[in-house]
């Protein structure tokens, strides 16, 4: 398996997406963001449409897209009872124009369901680099901001009180996860990336209960999804984001059915 | 003994673009003060703590840190929190949170030692590794106060902190902070609706009506003075 140049450069990938995906989902589930996520896949998916239409690399125009609208969504849901409204309004808009981006691309179908549901052998050593380097901006950034992102995102109130400048924060964290998307639909697909980017934070919210070892296990349920995924993937033939979110749903749901279990003794 | 002031409130009035809240209010509170603020709902009791703390531009008058800004350091215990039941961090590490001073992701051994020093003086020390989520209602509140208090502020604010507690766990939280704000010289602002621990706890007190607001010391407070400044 590992003597194809593709599959090793999925690997790599598949890699560098579970770590940031591990670590983001956890502040992405601490800060009820999984609607939001979602909308940024979908308006990655345009971008992606948009980068062909404008002869770019998908991730490219995926990355312009998630960013400035992160942006304007941050601005907007700045109150949050307008929050899910506008997001929806938003995604609406975003496939919509990605249809027409890709319509008028004049590509074939296949095209576009690569970068919607993802694809293996698509994956470049060059593409690899770019994930790498835009991952280590992501974790770099993270690092700094830490404390302060983990004060707001577990204890708001808190973090107002002490007088962190939240909405900043909260703006900073939405470019970080527009990154992250861009970064994630490479392998999963654009309609699939919340998945990594909520499931395995959503599970290790169960048994992890310091910030750090919720990061730790997030991080190690997608590694064991996207490893296991693209193993099964070719080894069957059938796409490697159905396995992923295949894998971590079912964890999901055995964290669920464990933590039932746990509440009724 | 002498007193020094910490906080000045001079002429403060705080307007809502469709109602006044209040109004020209002057006070002077002193280091070591216990100060409780009383009165009924929706008379601007946060309004005035948020005034306090900078979180809101007053529209009259001006809210002074005594000697200056830098020798001021306030911890709040907010009304409202939003965690429930699935909430996951510990209480040792929710406590943590609220040490943002130095730059690495991890705690320094110091500021691990701080979080251990005040679990063990708010009674937390045994359950420090359960989830915030799975605590009682009283201990839950210990873990706001252990929050505001990790990183040693001069000045206190409850705000109807122990409204939902029983009466032993309210006394038991009380005793705390009366013996840091004894011991430590600890400034606190105290906003309840019960009379009986104001007067057993406070030195001072401030009442606001919408008419306007009362003060003096702790002993001029009765249940009949709050009751007809509730019904004006
Ligand atoms: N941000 C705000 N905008 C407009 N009105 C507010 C705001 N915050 C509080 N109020 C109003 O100001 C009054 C005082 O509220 P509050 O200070 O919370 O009262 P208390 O804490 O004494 O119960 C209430 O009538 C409340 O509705
Ligand atoms: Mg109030």
């Amino acid at each position: 398996m590992f003597s194809y140049e593709f599959m090793r450069n999925a690997f790599a990938a598949g890699t560098i997406i579970a770590i940031i995906c591990g670590i983001m989902g956890v502040f992405v589930i601490a800060r009820n963001m999984s609607f939001l996520t979602h909308t940024l896949s979908e308006i990655g998916f345009s971008g992606a449409a948009f980068g062909i239409f404008a002869g770019w690399a998908p991730l490219n125009g995926m990355l312009l897209f998630t960013v400035v609208s992160s942006v304007i969504v941050g601005q907007l849901s700045a109150r949050s009872e307008r929050r899910e409204a506008a997001t929806s309004a938003i995604s609406a808009l975003f496939i919509g124009l990605g249809i027409l981006f890709l319509s008028l691309a004049n590509k074939n179908a296949s095209y576009a369901t690569s970068i919607l549901f993802g694809s293996v052998i698509g994956i470049s050593a060059a593409d690899v680099r770019q994930m790498l380097w835009l991952s280590l901006l992501v974790l770099i950034v993270i690092f700094v901001i830490y404390r302060f992102l983990k004060f707001d995102s577990f204890d708001h109130t808190g973090a107002r009180v002490k007088g962190l400048w939240t909405n900043s924060l909260s703006i900073t964290f939405l470019v970080l996860l527009a990154l992250s998307v861009s970064v994630a639909a490479q392998i999963v697909g654009s309609l699939l990336i919340f998945i990594l980017l909520t499931l395995p934070a959503a599970t290790a919210k169960y048994f992890a209960h310091t910030v750090s070892g919720m990061m730790i296990l997030a991080v190690a349920l997608a590694l064991i999804g996207v490893w296991l995924g693209l193993v099964l993937s070719y080894v069957t033939n059938y796409p490697v984001s159905f396995f992923i979110a295949a894998i971590e749903a079912v964890c999901y749901f055995a964290a669920l059915g464990w933590q039932k279990l746990q509440t009724a003794e | 003994m002498t007193t020094t002031p910490i906080l000045k409130l001079d002429n403060l009035g705080v307007t809502f673009p469709n109602h006044p809240v209040f109004k020209d209010l002057n006070l002077t509170i002193n280091h070591g003060d216990f100060l409780s603020i009383v009165g009924k709902n929706g008379v601007g009791k946060t309004t005035l703590m948020r005034t306090i703390l900078h979180q809101l531009r007053p529209t009259h008058g001006q809210v002074t840190y005594l000697p200056d800004p830098n020798h001021v350091k306030i911890g709040y215990v907010p009304q409202f929190r939003n965690i429930d039941a699935d909430y996951p961090l510990t209480i040792e590490d929710f406590v943590g949170l609220n040490l943002t001073g130095w730059k690495w992701p991890w705690l320094s051994r110091t500021e691990r030692q701080a979080v251990r020093e005040i679990l063990k003086e708010t009674g937390l020390e045994a359950i420090a590794k359960r989830p915030i989520g799975q605590a009682s209602g009283g201990e839950r509140q210990k873990a706001y106060l252990a929050q505001a208090l990790v990183e040693a502020p001069n000045l206190l604010i409850l705000d109807e902190s122990t409204a939902s507690l029983d009466p032993v766990t309210k006394t038991d939280l009380l005793d705390l902070v009366q013996e840091l704000n004894q011991c430590l010289d600890l400034t606190v602002l105290f906003v309840t609706h019960d009379i009986p621990m104001a007067r057993k706890y406070s030195t001072e007190y401030l009442m606001l009506t919408p008419r306007g607001a009362e003060q003096g010391p702790i002993a001029g407070l009765t249940q009949n003075k709050v009751w007809e400044g509730e019904n004006v």
